[in-house]
């Protein structure tokens, strides 16, 4: 079935348009407001991506699969990303992701039973000052221990994906951490925009995997 | 512990919502950038950031306002800014706070910089994964927008071209931090480097005039008008090197996190006064001081200048991390400051196991474009693999030298030597470990995420 954007949605990509002095620069903005309807990038994705800034399906097709973060198969209904680099290593990111590895029953690359979540190894997210951190779907949850991400992934499980980011995520924060306690996290993060990843209406994976954040060592 | 400084690039962290325009304006936010409109010429603003000696924040450490001076716009060309917010030096969390707490100083030192070289429009290219980031970005543009800071007519000014900044999300690869793959990346096309020259100040996005510049870098623009370029340029304590910078610490501290202090503090002020010292008082082993690409710096290692010629003679016989921080004196001490955010290890830490982490990022990042790049990467992960799991060979170490030694300056952009230069010098500082993993691998109980993992485990 083609595939099309909902009306705000090709709204925005009109909008997108005039940013920019050629037509394929608005490529990864169009390729992100796909995956945000739709969950991964489809092959009737790149079609109508393809059509839409007239560009040959080889193009998109090239693009979406240089950039990690563009899914080619489909996807659980929460994206977790576990940090492996060397300052969450440094700070237990490993037991971390072997934490997760249990809980969701699945190893990194790969999707858990009940299509719930997808656990990929991500390399370093730009909060090393905050390890060990998780990114999960759109929002960073950091300074982790295990019983801290049982919590955050409980929620996920029982109250969807925004309601664990107001509860548990985390923002950029600065300076010493109070006294006995470790960086406390921000305060609780805005509403989220109307662009929040909605991956919740995907139906669960088939038997493959995404092909990237594997465990590859 | 120096006195510290009135906080110029964290100032208004600490407010409430200071993400918000209501708040971040009380306390100075677009001041600058009002009054540079309508009373200074583009010519003076750039002889102040040229004044200031601010050296590049993304790494490279290039004068920012030499940069500038770069331009040169022919007939019919416009000229871009794009600010490179696509922090993924492994170690590297400073760029994500501005844009998280304080936005509009990015904002208002865009609108800034836009006028200076005649930019009438700035494109912010931030990493895809902080879509918050990216959110909080959007917001107060859309704030700036809607209050007529941006537009036509910023500030009500008639400038002779209007100044509009747009977010662009990146989605997920590295290697778009190395400007030219960022420039593709911007156009559309798969994040690869492009060759040099031309340079991005001649033909840079969309075939235009385009300078590049780090979030940071813009950021300090605000304060560097307001102060003088001289003046920020003397909060330094080092000549050539201007003004303030934000130091990260991640690893085996007590306090890890962000600090806002002078050009020139060294790593051991930067560990014991700023970062609280190191974790459960262990020893220090090494520390990654400006991101992964930077070579590891060793305290058992002293300066060696006795030359008194030398640009690190006064520090002659010190620690190595005795010398200040700062863009010259680190290259000349054989490493580099590169983002100036700290990897700090304590002697539970395996530098091969450490190395192989590394290299493992290096390998999934490289965009594959240049053989020696796309190749050598494989081929030290599969090395140290071998070493790490104890079927390596003693040759091996002297086969992860070559390797590293034939990627340096073969490849298209710099991504090869920030693998090999980070490789070489763990091999140089630390060889007795490398051989005696050849010989006898890494045993598991020194792993070196195990250290913290009964802590981790134990705080649930």
């Amino acid at each position: 079935m083609a595939f099309s954007l909902s009306p705000e949605r090709e709204h925005r990509v009109d909008e997108i348009l005039t940013r920019y002095p050629e037509r394929r620069a608005a490529l990864l903005p169009v390729l992100w407001l796909c995956q945000r309807q739709h969950g991964w990038i489809s092959p009737e994705v790149v079609d109508y991506v393809a059509e839409r800034l007239d560009l040959s399906t080889a193009i998109v097709k090239g693009v979406v699969t240089f950039y990690t973060m563009f899914f080619d198969e489909p996807v659980g209904e929460n994206v977790v990303w576990v940090c492996r680099t060397l300052s969450c290593d440094l700070r237990g990111g490993k037991a971390i992701q072997d934490h997760l590895e249990k809980k969701l029953g699945c190893t990194a690359g790969h999707t858990s039973s009940d299509g719930k979540f997808t656990l990929l190894k991500a390399e370093c997210l730009a909060a090393c000052g905050q390890a060990p951190m998780v990114q999960i779907n759109d929002y960073y949850y950091e300074n982790l221990d295990v019983g801290l991400l049982d919590r955050i992934i409980d929620a996920h499980a029982e109250k969807g994906g925004e309601a664990a980011a107001t509860e548990f995520s985390t923002f950029a924060s600065f300076g010493s951490p109070a006294e006995g306690a470790r960086a406390p996290k921000g305060s609780a993060p805005p509403p989220p925009s109307q662009e929040a990843v909605r991956l919740a209406s995907q139906p669960p994976p088939s038997a493959g995997a995404p092909n990237k954040g594997g465990d590859e060592s | 512990m120096s006195a510290p400084i009135r906080p110029l690039l964290t100032a208004r962290y600490g407010l409430a919502e200071s993400w918000k325009l209501a708040n971040a304006e009380p306390a100075g936010a677009y001041k600058v950038a009002r009054e540079a409109l309508s009373t200074r010429t583009p010519a003076e603003l750039k002889e102040e950031v040229k004044k200031a000696n601010v050296r590049g924040r993304g790494g490279a450490g290039f004068p920012a306002g030499v940069k500038w001076g770069f331009l040169n716009p022919q007939e019919g060309e416009q000229i871009y800014l794009v600010i490179n917010a696509d922090e993924s030096e492994p170690g590297t969390f400073k760029d994500r706070s501005i844009m998280d707490l304080d936005p509009h100083r990015l904002v208002e030192g865009a609108i800034i910089s836009c006028y200076a070289i005649g930019a009438p429009v700035a494109y912010i290219y931030v990493r895809g994964e902080l879509a918050f980031s990216i959110n909080r970005l959007e917001q107060a543009l859309t704030e700036a927008r809607q209050a007529g800071y941006l537009g036509e007519r910023p500030f009500g000014a008639d400038l002779g071209h209007p100044i509009d900044v747009y977010v662009h999300s990146g989605a997920g690869a590295y290697i778009c931090g190395e400007e030219t793959a960022l420039l593709n990346s911007l156009e559309g096309r798969r994040g690869e480097p492009r060759l040099k020259p031309p340079f991005p100040a001649v033909k840079g996005v969309f075939g235009m005039p385009t300078i590049v510049n780090n979030v940071e870098t813009i950021a300090s623009v605000p304060d560097i008008v307001e102060m003088g370029g001289d003046a920020w340029s003397s909060l330094s304590r080092l000549p050539g090197d201007g003004g303030v910078r934000l130091y990260g610490v991640s690893g085996h501290v007590k306090n890890p996190g962000l600090f806002e202090a002078p050009v020139g503090i060294t790593m051991r002020e930067l560990i014991d006064d700023y970062a609280g010292g190191m974790l459960d008082d262990r020893p220090l082993k090494a520390v990654i001081p400006g991101g992964s690409s930077t070579p590891v710096l060793d305290p058992r290692r002293k300066v060696d200048a006795p030359a008194e010629d030398h640009p690190l003679h006064k520090w002659h016989g010190m620690s190595e991390i005795d010398v200040p921080m700062g863009v010259d004196t680190y290259r000349a001490l054989g490493t580099m400051l590169g983002t100036c955010c700290a990897i700090v290890m304590d002697d539970t830490v395996n530098m091969v196991e450490a190395c192989r982490n590394l290299m493992r990022f290096y390998k999934h990042e490289s965009c594959g474009q240049c053989t020696p790049c796309r190749e050598g990467t494989g081929w030290l992960v599969d090395v140290l693999n071998n070493l790490v799991h104890g079927r390596g060979k003693p040759e091996d170490v002297d086969l992860l030298v070559n390797i590293a030694n034939n990627m340096m300056g073969n490849t298209i952009c710099a991504f090869a030597d920030g693998t090999a230069m980070p490789l070489l010098g763990m091999v140089q500082k630390f060889r007795e470990e490398f051989v005696e993993a050849a010989v006898n691998g890494v045993s598991d109980g020194v792993r070196h995420d195990d250290s913290v993992r009964s802590m981790v485990e134990g705080a649930a």
